[in-house]
């Protein structure tokens, strides 16, 4: 192999969406260190792109709230860290129910992330009629978080890309990636076109496709490739600041929308579409957005008359324990892993950017990540580190 | 044997003789139409109360327009046809529909599905196109069609294809006052061209006729014109049609309505949905689903006739709707469907032959303007749903990278509104292609997405 086909840096990131490009970028603004990307297809293109554009905390798992909380500090100066705008509105997040069980949930959820750092208002439904006057008579509290909002998907992992590369990172779009070996102390990623890269660190970010990786590495972990449903309406007079969603344990019931500045209005929730990683397709199934219009109208009557316009999904990778896998390898040193973030790493993917790049410059992070090892889904027998 | 479960999309030429080839074979058909009655757009029907007779609506076409709508009158009981019903998502083995009126929708399992979408006017951005006043030509002979009604008092028809003169004679016949018809083609066809529209020696006549008429009227007929801007105001919508003329002298032509389009462009979204491979098309520039010669798409079980699978025109949908059927039901092994499809088949393929002769002499002597969308100025709005400009296209190649036409739509929202690209698309792709010095085939092809038309949030849910 030639010169020109052996590349080297101090990290290999495989995988362009929005996890390895704001690490890509962090790993080059705040520690120096040389950073080669590869991108199978397009930067920020499935789950990335696809997704809603939730800039949320509020209503995740508890292990979550101090990485969502790094992330929502970067969304506050994204543009300019970006040099583009992103379409970020930090207008709030509303979380609302319809049963007095659900109600009693919000508020437990209220009390058990103030000591973490959120700050959350409780809304009865006369308040929120006052506040807002859209919702059905059949919601009957919500809570808010009024510092989140959304932004735009379909330009952020892009963004993120163009930024890690005017920072000197190498980010190689068509480059798919073959098969990953350990040569001595460093990682060589074959491309299926007969590329070689090498670097001492490496980073798998591969989404939904993740798995395959993990597995050659000795750590397999049990994860599904599913498609978001999502939908748009024609644009309205723009009156909807926060993303709004539906707090249910009914998976049917779930529904979040929010209205872009041009006047659309974005949705998505209740139950996921198939996606097949290996043909790189996601669809949207019929009888999904007919019942998320039917959602859409018992939440939001005044939706009735509006017209969709468009329906598109993404592939996006749940884990089974619907955790997701961050963090060192468990038994390869110098491997990491982001991926696995189960429809929900839009809103904190510049904090796991942030995370990522410093925990693989310096080999530790400030902000505790230790629920998402890949450790525990390692098998009894397999739980020692390998040594070479 | 069950019966086949087949569905027909459509009830214009080609979907009205699809549904006769099925009946005659014995197989109750379901024909969805978004229409309120059947005979497509070409040979569309007057509403109730309306009484003009078929030579005042279709002129020389009305023999074939009462044949299509009495051929479709004596098979209505024989299929179950569903009228202002749009297919607004089809996936494997399965049609989805919804009533426009009520929003009842219904999911309808298939065997076979003979897609006959037709096709609608395919639009060049001209600067100000995006102002009251701006009509495809298909719309402004709707019009007349449906409401005898004229789009304007005084009318300038711009683009080209034989729908410009045809629509303009019918402007003329009907009384209104036509400035000018302005046609970016050039006024002698090439070799090429002339030799596959002797194909149909006496269409082309036909079309010679319309000129001659028009001019004898005193319509300016200008040819190898460069469209430039379309001017008006807020208020009083488009006043001016400015052009280059063929030796580049700038003219203006005042109007209170322009008709606008560049032949036509194939409704290819339920065969997109379908799964259905593409292929770029290299006479019209345009992508259209692969075909057999029969009409079987790539997918089983999904086959394409009509204008939304090749521009063949009224007649060649006819042809192609019946052999599309026919296909399907020998492909079902269906015995009474074999025996019809193996005595037609070679006939119906050699009439497809010539019409596919004249379809390229077609595309050759009114060639889709490529060069013109190419060079739009920066501030011509392009899609006018999203109000993406010329300029924001650009953008999205030369400083976020775009080489394929998704990534620019990803970028600018081209593509992305209620036409979902259907009326800019084309344009969008030149502009694309020509800013990344990239041939137009190889900037890949806008995908679609369901609803193929809006959906009201009301629809209902089914059983």
């Amino acid at each position: 192999m030639s010169d020109t086909t052996q590349q080297r840096s101090d990290v290999l990131i495989v995988g362009g969406g929005l996890m390895g490009t704001t690490t890509a970028l962090f790993l080059r603004r705040h520690h120096g260190l040389s950073v080669t990307l590869l991108e199978r297809e397009l930067i920020g293109r499935q789950a990335s792109g696809t997704n809603f554009g939730n800039v949320r905390r509020q209503g995740r798992d508890l292990a979550q709230i101090p990485l969502a909380n790094r992330a929502r500090a970067v969304w506050s100066r994204v543009n300019e860290l970006l040099g583009e705008d992103l379409e970020f509105v930090p207008y709030g997040h509303l979380r609302v129910c319809y049963t007095e069980a659900q109600t009693a949930k919000l508020e437990q959820h209220v009390r058990d992330v103030q000591p973490l750092g959120l700050e959350l208002q409780m809304f009865s439904a006369e308040a929120l009629r006052r506040r807002w006057g859209i919702f059905s008579d059949e919601v009957v509290a919500g809570s808010l978080s009024p510092l989140d909002g959304h932004a735009n998907p379909r330009l952020a992992g892009p963004a993120f890309g163009r930024a890690a590369q005017r920072a000197g990172a190498h980010i190689h779009e068509h480059s798919e990636v073959a098969h990953i070996e350990r040569v001595g102390a460093e990682f060589v990623a074959h491309t299926v076109d007969g590329r070689q890269y090498r670097a001492p660190q490496l980073l798998v970010t591969t989404g939904a496709w993740s798995a395959r990786f993990a597995q050659d590495f000795g750590e397999p972990v049990p994860l599904d490739a599913r498609g978001p449903q999502m939908g748009v309406t024609e644009p309205l007079p723009y009156a909807i600041g926060p993303s709004i969603g539906v707090s249910t344990p009914i998976e049917t019931e779930g529904l979040y929308f929010r209205q872009i500045a041009r006047g659309n209005i974005v949705f998505g929730g209740g139950l996921k579409g198939p996606a097949f990683a290996d043909a790189m397709r996601a669809y949207v199934k019929p009888d999904n957005t007919l019942r998320q219009l039917r959602e859409l109208r018992r939440f939001v009557p005044a939706f009735a008359n509006v017209q969709l316009i468009r329906v598109w999904s993404g592939i996006e990778g749940y884990t089974d324990d619907w955790v997701p896998v961050m963090g060192p390898s468990a038994r390869v040193p110098g491997l990491h892993y982001a991926f696995g973030f189960n429809g929900e790493g839009f809103a904190i993917s510049p904090g796991v950017g942030e995370v990522m790049a410093e925990l693989i410059a310096t080999g530790r992070t400030s902000t505790p990540i230790d629920a998402f090892s890949i450790g525990r889904f390692a098998p009894a027998e397999q739980d020692q580190p390998i040594t070479t | 044997m069950t019966p086949p479960r087949v569905v027909v999309v459509g009830a214009g030429p080609a979907g009205v003789r699809a549904a006769q080839a099925l009946v005659e074979a014995g197989v109750r058909p379901i024909v969805i139409d978004e229409g309120r009655r059947d005979g497509g757009q070409i040979y569309r029907r007057q509403p109730d109360g309306f009484t003009r007779t078929h030579a005042m609506l279709y002129g020389s076409e009305a023999a074939k327009a009462q044949a299509l709508h009495e051929g479709f009158d004596t098979l209505r009981e024989h299929v179950d046809y569903r009228p202002e019903t749009l297919a607004w998502n089809v996936t494997p083995g399965q049609l989805h529909t919804v009533h426009a009126s009520s929003g009842e929708t219904a999911t309808l399992d298939f065997d076979a599905l003979i897609v006959c979408a037709g096709a609608t006017d395919r639009l060049m951005p001209v600067p100000g196109w995006n102002q009251a006043g701006c009509y495809s030509l298909g719309a402004a002979q709707i019009a007349l069609k449906a409401q005898a009604c004229a789009i304007g008092s005084r009318v300038v028809f711009m683009g080209s294809g034989p729908l410009l003169y045809l629509v303009a004679a019918q402007y003329v016949k009907a009384g209104a006052k036509v400035e000018a018809v302005l046609d970016t083609a050039p006024a002698l066809p090439t070799f090429a061209a002339l030799r596959g529209l002797l194909n149909r020696p006496r269409l082309l006549l036909r079309g010679l006729a319309l000129k001659a008429m028009l001019r004898l009227t005193g319509v300016k007929l200008l040819n190898a014109i460069t469209p430039l801007r379309i001017e008006g105001t807020p208020e009083g919508g488009v006043a001016e049609v400015a052009i280059h003329d063929a030796r580049g002298a700038e003219r203006a032509f005042a109007c209170d309505a322009v008709g606008l389009g560049w032949h036509l462009r194939a409704e290819t979204q339920l065969a997109d949905l379908a799964r259905c491979e593409f292929a770029f098309e290299p006479l019209s520039r345009q992508w259209l689903p692969r075909i057999d010669a029969d009409g079987r798409s790539s997918t089983p079980g999904v086959y394409l006739a009509g204008d939304g699978a090749r521009l063949l025109g009224a007649d060649g949908a006819e042809a192609a709707g019946r052999l599309a059927a026919l296909a399907a039901l020998h492909d079902l092994n269906h015995a009474r469907g074999r025996t019809l499809f193996a005595a037609e088949r070679m006939s119906l393929q050699r009439t497809l032959a010539t019409m596919n002769g004249f379809r390229e002499g077609l595309a050759q002597a009114f060639p889709w303007p490529h060069a013109h969308a190419a060079a739009l100025p920066n501030d011509a709005v392009v899609c006018r749903c999203e109000a993406v400009t010329a300029g924001e296209l650009r953008r999205s190649v030369l400083e976020f990278g775009s080489q394929e036409v998704n990534r620019a739509k990803a970028f600018s929202r081209v593509g992305m509104g209620r036409c979902q690209g259907r009326y800019c698309g084309h344009a969008a792709a030149e502009i694309v292609a020509a800013a990344a010095s990239i041939p137009v085939e190889q900037i890949g092809r806008l995908r679609s997405q369901a609803p193929v038309k809006p959906l009201l949030m009301s629809t209902q849910e089914h059983e």
